[in-house]
């Protein structure tokens, strides 16, 4: 990699140990993928909580902290393991609990901003067409990529964390414009009428395109999609298919047409998705024993709008006995829907509101799986579904309403 | 022998795990005993501790990252990870971690190696051979 002579000077360790250690890590990940440069990045969101990062991240943490480490942009976090309010009840492990206070205080102390959000794009952050940003939870960057046109690569917590030190990423990927190109198209002739549809279509879309360098083009839908539409797509494309990019003809910011997506490029593959696709999504979901006992509203966590929706579909109902519902959020927006009302009316129903958290990262959850004797997951998310799976949940995806139905009826159908 | 089109890390020999299904280390496998356990996955119950594992495809998850090195230092992480394809975040963490990792193979790894078989990686040399069992 070509080092401008600010990076050769990290490299001397003319930033520090930590600074160094960073930059020459970053160089070998570059290195990997045929990286010429870094590209200077304005922002940064680093995915850090004890049940991702173990002890040996903690430990990894704490020794950056001794040496000094410093973000040099502004960089927040994705959601994490445990809502301290709560992890008593749901059974987490207080020594565990205790190990992730010590987590967040060494990330303050290297000014890391703790947002605690999948959603730092709805709440915290909104780059512009064009920005390098390093990224990390997929759902924040290919909503980055695609409907903000800014350009990041998928950056797991350590290459994240490295970013903020230097204030850098290698240039490869989606920070080149020749890998932003669609690969294929996809005309939506569905309704969508429910989010959980469009974590459908990215299921469909991207289990039979799984590649990082997959773009898909969607057109032909007749109603602007919203940000929350857009969320869900994005992040069971990322989920499903592992992609990081799509463009929305009309829509996102790259793509004014067919055309000027594809890149210039004719020939490519077409592919449709009808009502009839769907519903086969929702049909083939194998409801197990039929246990309809836990019913999850998160990952991405809910915004504000998501939260409105629910407190009015959960408004003067109650979720059966022996029923489980959780909705996640970050703090931000839970402060709002208290001021709103949306949490009091969940809260009435019986729904557990967790703040700073996604589901699937829970600490401990395979044990609180076995403890509840859960055996399915009912959620309207189609990542959620996806990703659940090492804790061996059998998950089925349902329309959001129909998620209420089930929570309050305690029936699976 | 099988040609890889970029690695990294140090020469390792082991046993060959081969996978005809993708792999993530967080929606896939268990991170306490590195066995897969998500239902239904082609390797469900097989262990990929000190292996050499052969995975088509990457899928999702920005948490691979910190999972690699928490895997490396519980001692329950494969000696490689072979990928056709991959994404970054299976490099970085492989990478943070100490892992060898590696990305495209020509010829395809089905016909050639089989889960059991004795393999080496040469990550400088981007080859991987296949070795009768030591």
């Amino acid at each position: 990699m070509e080092l401008t002579p600010e990076e050769q000077s990290i490299l001397g360790g003319g930033r520090g140990e930590a600074a160094r250690r960073a930059i020459e890590y970053q160089i070998e990940v570059g290195r990997f993928w045929g990286a010429k440069r870094f590209v200077p990045v304005t922002n940064v969101h680093m995915m850090g909580d004890i049940e991702v990062m173990g002890d040996a991240g903690l430990e990894f943490l704490a020794n950056e902290v001794r040496q000094s480490a410093r973000c040099v942009v502004p960089t927040t976090t994705n959601a994490r393991c445990i809502d301290f309010a709560h992890c008593e009840r749901l059974g987490q492990d207080a020594g565990e609990a205790n190990k992730e206070r010590q987590l967040i205080a060494a990330l303050r102390r290297m000014d890391v901003i703790t947002t605690d959000t999948c959603i730092n794009y709805q709440t915290a952050y909104q780059p512009h067409l064009g920005e390098h940003v390093a990224w990390g939870d997929t759902g924040t960057v290919i909503y980055a990529n695609s409907v903000f046109g800014a350009r990041s690569n998928f950056e797991a917590g350590p290459a994240a964390l490295a970013a903020a030190i230097t204030g850098r990423t290698p240039a490869y990927g989606f920070h080149l414009p020749e890998n932003r190109r669609g690969s294929f198209t996809v005309e939506l002739k569905a309704e969508l009428a429910d989010l959980a549809d469009w974590g459908a279509v990215g299921k469909l879309v991207g289990e039979s395109h799984q590649s990082y360098y997959a773009v898909p083009v969607f057109h032909g839908y007749r109603r602007t999609p919203t940000a929350d539409e857009l969320k869900h797509l994005g992040a069971a494309l990322a989920s499903y298919g592992s992609m990081a990019m799509f463009h929305f003809v009309g829509v996102t910011p790259e793509a004014p047409s067919i055309g000027a997506a594809m890149g210039g490029v004719s020939a490519f593959e077409r592919m449709v998705v009808s009502d009839s696709d769907l519903e086969s999504v929702y049909k083939n979901c194998k409801l197990g024993d039929g246990d309809a006992r836990l019913v999850v509203f998160s990952g991405p966590q809910q915004s504000l709008f998501e939260m409105k929706s629910l407190g009015a579909l959960f408004e003067g109902r109650k979720i059966s006995a022996g029923t489980t519902c959780i909705v996640t959020t970050n703090s931000a927006i839970l402060r709002q829907s208290r001021d709103l009302g949306y949490a009091q009316a969940l809260e009435a129903a019986g729904v557990t509101i967790l703040e700073g958290v996604c589901f699937y990262i829970l600490q401990n959850l395979s044990p609180m799986r076995e403890k509840n004797r859960w055996t399915n997951m009912v959620s309207n998310s189609a990542k959620i579904v996806n990703i659940i799976g090492a804790h061996r949940f059998n998950t089925i995806l349902r329309r959001t309403a129909d998620c209420v139905e089930i929570a309050c009826s305690g029936m699976l159908k | 022998m099988i040609q890889v089109s970029r690695a990294f890390g140090p020469v390792v020999e082991g046993e060959a795990v081969v996978s005809e299904e993708g792999f993530s280390p967080r929606y896939d496998l268990d991170r306490w005993t590195g066995v897969i356990t998500k239902p239904g996955h082609k390797l469900e119950g097989t262990s990929i501790v000190d292996k050499i594992c052969f995975f088509p495809t990457a899928k999702g998850g920005i948490a691979a990252g910190w999972a690699f090195y928490d895997i490396k230092w519980k001692k329950i992480a494969p000696k490689a990870f072979i990928f056709g394809v991959t994404n970054p975040v299976m490099v970085q963490g492989a990478i943070f971690a100490g892992i060898p990792i590696t990305e495209g193979w020509q010829p395809h790894p089905r016909g050639v190696v089989k889960t059991g078989d004795w393999v080496r990686v040469d990550p400088a040399n981007r080859r991987i051979e296949i070795l009768p069992r030591p």
